[in-house]
Protein backbone atom coordinates (compact mmCIF):
# COMPACT_ATOMS: atom_id res chain seq x y z
CA UNK A 1 0.00 0.00 0.00
CA UNK A 2 2.86 2.33 0.81
CA UNK A 3 4.34 1.53 -2.58
CA UNK A 4 1.08 2.59 -4.22
CA UNK A 5 0.98 5.88 -2.34
CA UNK A 6 4.62 6.76 -2.96
CA UNK A 7 4.56 5.86 -6.63
CA UNK A 8 1.02 6.98 -7.41
CA UNK A 9 2.06 9.59 -10.00
CA UNK A 10 4.32 7.08 -11.73
CA UNK A 11 1.58 4.43 -11.86
CA UNK A 12 -0.94 6.91 -13.28
CA UNK A 13 1.56 8.10 -15.86
CA UNK A 14 2.45 4.60 -17.03
CA UNK A 15 -1.21 3.51 -17.18
CA UNK A 16 -2.20 6.58 -19.21
CA UNK A 17 0.85 6.31 -21.45
CA UNK A 18 0.09 2.65 -22.12
CA UNK A 19 -3.53 3.50 -23.01
CA UNK A 20 -2.40 6.33 -25.28
CA UNK A 21 0.13 4.20 -27.14
CA UNK A 22 -2.25 1.24 -27.40
CA UNK A 23 -4.91 3.54 -28.82
CA UNK A 24 -2.45 4.97 -31.32
CA UNK A 25 -1.43 1.48 -32.42
CA UNK A 26 -5.12 0.64 -32.78
CA UNK A 27 -5.67 3.65 -35.05
CA UNK A 28 -3.20 2.38 -37.62
CA UNK A 29 -3.81 -1.35 -37.07
CA UNK A 30 -7.61 -1.63 -37.16
CA UNK A 31 -9.03 -2.16 -40.62
CA UNK A 32 -12.45 -0.80 -39.76
CA UNK A 33 -12.55 3.02 -39.55
CA UNK A 34 -15.09 2.86 -36.70
CA UNK A 35 -12.74 0.73 -34.57
CA UNK A 36 -9.86 3.07 -35.40
CA UNK A 37 -11.95 6.09 -34.38
CA UNK A 38 -12.94 4.55 -31.03
CA UNK A 39 -9.33 3.59 -30.42
CA UNK A 40 -8.31 7.19 -31.16
CA UNK A 41 -10.88 8.30 -28.58
CA UNK A 42 -9.00 6.25 -25.97
CA UNK A 43 -5.79 8.03 -26.88
CA UNK A 44 -7.47 11.44 -26.58
CA UNK A 45 -8.82 10.66 -23.10
CA UNK A 46 -5.47 9.29 -21.91
CA UNK A 47 -3.69 12.39 -23.19
CA UNK A 48 -6.21 14.54 -21.31
CA UNK A 49 -5.26 12.65 -18.15
CA UNK A 50 -1.59 13.32 -18.86
CA UNK A 51 -2.37 17.04 -19.17
CA UNK A 52 -3.82 16.96 -15.65
CA UNK A 53 -0.61 15.34 -14.38
CA UNK A 54 1.34 18.22 -15.94
CA UNK A 55 -0.70 20.96 -14.22
CA UNK A 56 -2.61 21.85 -17.39
CA UNK A 57 -6.14 21.29 -16.08
CA UNK A 58 -7.76 23.78 -18.44
CA UNK A 59 -6.23 22.09 -21.46
CA UNK A 60 -7.36 18.69 -20.22
CA UNK A 61 -10.94 19.98 -20.20
CA UNK A 62 -10.49 21.55 -23.64
CA UNK A 63 -8.98 18.31 -24.93
CA UNK A 64 -12.02 16.32 -23.83
CA UNK A 65 -14.55 18.90 -25.04
CA UNK A 66 -13.00 19.59 -28.43
CA UNK A 67 -11.38 16.29 -29.34
CA UNK A 68 -13.61 13.69 -27.68
CA UNK A 69 -16.77 15.77 -27.94
CA UNK A 70 -16.33 17.55 -31.25
CA UNK A 71 -13.75 16.07 -33.58
CA UNK A 72 -14.54 12.46 -32.68
CA UNK A 73 -18.26 12.92 -33.29
CA UNK A 74 -17.44 14.57 -36.61
CA UNK A 75 -15.29 11.59 -37.60
CA UNK A 76 -17.98 9.08 -36.63
CA UNK A 77 -20.64 11.07 -38.50
CA UNK A 78 -18.56 11.10 -41.67
CA UNK A 79 -17.77 7.38 -41.33
CA UNK A 80 -21.49 6.66 -41.08
CA UNK A 81 -22.28 9.06 -43.93
CA UNK A 82 -19.65 7.59 -46.21
CA UNK A 83 -20.39 4.00 -45.16
CA UNK A 84 -17.34 2.31 -46.66
CA UNK A 85 -18.33 -1.25 -45.91
CA UNK A 86 -16.00 -2.84 -48.43
CA UNK A 87 -12.49 -1.49 -48.17
CA UNK A 88 -10.17 -3.23 -50.64
CA UNK A 89 -7.08 -4.94 -49.29
CA UNK A 90 -4.25 -2.44 -49.05
CA UNK A 91 -1.14 -3.32 -51.07
CA UNK A 92 1.96 -4.35 -49.11
CA UNK A 93 4.40 -2.45 -51.31
CA UNK A 94 6.25 -0.96 -48.35
CA UNK A 95 7.60 -4.32 -47.08
CA UNK A 96 10.76 -4.31 -49.19
CA UNK A 97 11.77 -0.92 -47.81
CA UNK A 98 12.08 -2.39 -44.30
CA UNK A 99 15.93 -2.40 -44.06
CA UNK A 100 16.15 1.24 -45.15
CA UNK A 101 13.35 2.14 -42.77
CA UNK A 102 15.15 0.44 -39.86
CA UNK A 103 18.38 2.35 -40.61
CA UNK A 104 16.59 5.69 -40.84
CA UNK A 105 14.69 4.92 -37.63
CA UNK A 106 17.88 4.19 -35.68
CA UNK A 107 19.60 7.38 -36.87
CA UNK A 108 16.49 9.43 -36.13
CA UNK A 109 16.13 7.90 -32.66
CA UNK A 110 19.78 8.68 -31.87
CA UNK A 111 19.42 12.30 -33.03
CA UNK A 112 16.19 12.81 -31.10
CA UNK A 113 17.68 11.15 -28.02
CA UNK A 114 20.64 13.51 -27.98
CA UNK A 115 18.34 16.49 -28.50
CA UNK A 116 16.00 15.41 -25.71
CA UNK A 117 18.85 14.81 -23.31
CA UNK A 118 20.29 18.24 -24.02
CA UNK A 119 16.90 19.93 -23.65
CA UNK A 120 15.86 18.57 -20.25
CA UNK A 121 19.10 18.25 -18.32
CA UNK A 122 17.82 20.53 -15.54
CA UNK A 123 14.79 19.38 -13.54
CA UNK A 124 11.43 21.12 -13.81
CA UNK A 125 10.88 24.32 -11.90
CA UNK A 126 8.02 24.81 -9.44
CA UNK A 127 4.55 24.53 -11.03
CA UNK A 128 3.41 27.68 -9.22
CA UNK A 129 3.98 29.81 -12.32
CA UNK A 130 1.38 27.74 -14.20
CA UNK A 131 -1.41 28.89 -11.90
CA UNK A 132 -0.25 32.43 -11.13
CA UNK A 133 -1.88 35.62 -12.39
CA UNK A 134 0.55 38.56 -12.18
CA UNK A 135 2.44 36.86 -9.38
CA UNK A 136 -0.71 36.05 -7.38
CA UNK A 137 -1.82 32.47 -6.92
CA UNK A 138 -4.96 31.66 -8.94
CA UNK A 139 -6.35 28.76 -10.98
CA UNK A 140 -4.85 27.28 -14.11
CA UNK A 141 -7.86 28.34 -16.20
CA UNK A 142 -7.56 31.90 -14.96
CA UNK A 143 -3.84 31.97 -15.67
CA UNK A 144 -4.26 30.62 -19.21
CA UNK A 145 -7.05 33.12 -19.78
CA UNK A 146 -4.86 36.03 -18.68
CA UNK A 147 -2.02 34.89 -20.88
CA UNK A 148 -4.35 34.27 -23.84
CA UNK A 149 -6.17 37.60 -23.72
CA UNK A 150 -3.31 39.86 -22.62
CA UNK A 151 -0.15 38.50 -24.25
CA UNK A 152 -1.60 36.60 -27.21
CA UNK A 153 -4.69 38.59 -28.15
CA UNK A 154 -3.73 39.05 -31.83
CA UNK A 155 -2.88 35.35 -32.44
CA UNK A 156 -6.13 34.46 -30.70
CA UNK A 157 -8.14 36.65 -33.08
CA UNK A 158 -6.22 35.31 -36.09
CA UNK A 159 -7.02 31.76 -35.02
CA UNK A 160 -10.70 32.63 -34.78
CA UNK A 161 -10.55 33.88 -38.38
CA UNK A 162 -8.88 30.57 -39.34
CA UNK A 163 -11.78 28.72 -37.73
CA UNK A 164 -14.30 30.86 -39.62
CA UNK A 165 -12.55 30.21 -42.93
CA UNK A 166 -12.40 26.47 -42.19
CA UNK A 167 -16.09 26.44 -41.34
CA UNK A 168 -17.03 28.20 -44.58
CA UNK A 169 -14.70 25.91 -46.53
CA UNK A 170 -16.21 22.79 -45.02
CA UNK A 171 -19.74 24.01 -45.81
CA UNK A 172 -18.81 24.86 -49.40
CA UNK A 173 -17.15 21.48 -49.94
CA UNK A 174 -19.93 19.51 -48.30
CA UNK A 175 -22.64 21.27 -50.33
CA UNK A 176 -24.28 19.48 -53.24
CA UNK A 177 -23.37 21.30 -56.44
CA UNK A 178 -26.52 21.78 -58.55
CA UNK A 179 -24.66 21.66 -61.88
CA UNK A 180 -22.95 18.38 -60.97
CA UNK A 181 -26.14 16.43 -60.43
CA UNK A 182 -26.19 13.25 -62.47
CA UNK A 183 -22.84 14.06 -64.07
CA UNK B 1 9.89 10.06 -10.49
CA UNK B 2 8.34 11.03 -13.80
CA UNK B 3 10.51 13.54 -15.62
CA UNK B 4 9.95 15.69 -18.67
CA UNK B 5 11.93 13.07 -20.59
CA UNK B 6 9.15 10.50 -20.01
CA UNK B 7 6.62 12.84 -21.61
CA UNK B 8 8.92 13.62 -24.52
CA UNK B 9 9.51 9.93 -25.22
CA UNK B 10 5.77 9.25 -25.08
CA UNK B 11 5.20 12.15 -27.46
CA UNK B 12 7.89 10.76 -29.76
CA UNK B 13 6.18 7.35 -29.82
CA UNK B 14 2.78 8.89 -30.60
CA UNK B 15 4.32 11.09 -33.31
CA UNK B 16 6.10 8.11 -34.90
CA UNK B 17 2.89 6.07 -34.85
CA UNK B 18 1.04 8.99 -36.45
CA UNK B 19 3.61 9.35 -39.24
CA UNK B 20 3.56 5.59 -39.77
CA UNK B 21 -0.20 5.67 -40.07
CA UNK B 22 -0.09 8.52 -42.59
CA UNK B 23 2.47 6.74 -44.74
CA UNK B 24 1.25 3.16 -44.50
CA UNK B 25 -2.55 3.42 -44.56
CA UNK B 26 -4.36 4.27 -47.77
CA UNK B 27 -7.74 4.99 -46.20
CA UNK B 28 -8.27 8.78 -46.18
CA UNK B 29 -10.19 8.69 -42.88
CA UNK B 30 -7.42 6.75 -41.13
CA UNK B 31 -4.81 9.15 -42.52
CA UNK B 32 -6.75 12.07 -41.01
CA UNK B 33 -6.88 10.26 -37.65
CA UNK B 34 -3.12 9.74 -37.82
CA UNK B 35 -2.77 13.48 -38.37
CA UNK B 36 -4.73 14.04 -35.16
CA UNK B 37 -2.27 11.73 -33.38
CA UNK B 38 0.63 13.86 -34.60
CA UNK B 39 -1.02 17.06 -33.37
CA UNK B 40 -1.67 15.40 -29.99
CA UNK B 41 2.01 14.46 -29.75
CA UNK B 42 2.90 18.10 -30.43
CA UNK B 43 0.53 19.15 -27.65
CA UNK B 44 2.15 16.75 -25.17
CA UNK B 45 5.49 18.35 -25.99
CA UNK B 46 4.10 21.85 -25.49
CA UNK B 47 2.63 20.91 -22.12
CA UNK B 48 5.76 19.05 -20.98
CA UNK B 49 7.98 22.03 -21.72
CA UNK B 50 5.47 24.41 -20.21
CA UNK B 51 5.81 22.41 -16.99
CA UNK B 52 9.58 22.10 -17.32
CA UNK B 53 10.14 25.84 -17.80
CA UNK B 54 7.27 27.06 -15.63
CA UNK B 55 5.98 29.12 -18.54
CA UNK B 56 2.32 29.34 -19.58
CA UNK B 57 3.14 30.08 -23.23
CA UNK B 58 3.25 26.35 -23.98
CA UNK B 59 -0.30 25.89 -22.74
CA UNK B 60 -1.52 28.87 -24.77
CA UNK B 61 0.06 27.43 -27.91
CA UNK B 62 -1.49 24.05 -27.18
CA UNK B 63 -4.87 25.84 -27.29
CA UNK B 64 -3.96 27.16 -30.74
CA UNK B 65 -2.89 23.68 -31.88
CA UNK B 66 -6.23 22.25 -30.76
CA UNK B 67 -8.04 25.00 -32.69
CA UNK B 68 -6.06 24.26 -35.84
CA UNK B 69 -6.73 20.54 -35.35
CA UNK B 70 -10.46 21.20 -35.22
CA UNK B 71 -10.29 23.34 -38.38
CA UNK B 72 -8.21 20.71 -40.14
CA UNK B 73 -10.64 17.94 -39.17
CA UNK B 74 -13.61 19.94 -40.49
CA UNK B 75 -11.86 20.67 -43.81
CA UNK B 76 -10.52 17.12 -44.16
CA UNK B 77 -13.87 15.51 -43.51
CA UNK B 78 -15.50 17.97 -45.91
CA UNK B 79 -13.00 16.83 -48.54
CA UNK B 80 -13.86 13.19 -47.77
CA UNK B 81 -17.57 13.83 -48.24
CA UNK B 82 -16.93 15.64 -51.53
CA UNK B 83 -14.56 12.88 -52.64
CA UNK B 84 -17.03 10.10 -51.93
CA UNK B 85 -19.74 12.01 -53.76
CA UNK B 86 -17.45 12.40 -56.77
CA UNK B 87 -15.58 9.07 -56.89
CA UNK B 88 -17.29 6.71 -54.40
CA UNK B 89 -13.95 5.88 -52.76
CA UNK B 90 -11.79 6.89 -49.80
CA UNK B 91 -8.72 5.06 -51.06
CA UNK B 92 -5.93 7.57 -51.63
CA UNK B 93 -4.32 5.45 -54.35
CA UNK B 94 -7.38 5.94 -56.52
CA UNK B 95 -7.28 9.72 -56.10
CA UNK B 96 -4.19 10.75 -58.02
CA UNK B 97 -5.48 13.33 -60.49
CA UNK B 98 -6.18 16.97 -59.66
CA UNK B 99 -9.16 17.50 -61.92
CA UNK B 100 -12.38 15.59 -61.42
Amino acid sequence: MDFLLVHFAELVFYCLAAIAVAGAVGVIAFRSPVHAALSLLGTFLAVAGLFVLQHAEFLAAVQILVYAGGIMVLFLFVIMLVNVRTIPQEPQYLARLAPIAAGVAIVLAALVGVGLWAAVRGGPVSPAALTAVQGQAAGNTEAVGWSLYRDYLLPFEVVSVVLLVAMIGAIVMGRKEPGREGA
Amino acid sequence: MITTMHYLVLSLVLFALGVTGMVVRRNFITVLMSLELILNAANINFIAFSRQLGDLTGQVFAVFVITIAAAEAAIGLGIIVALVRLKQTVNLDQVSVMEG
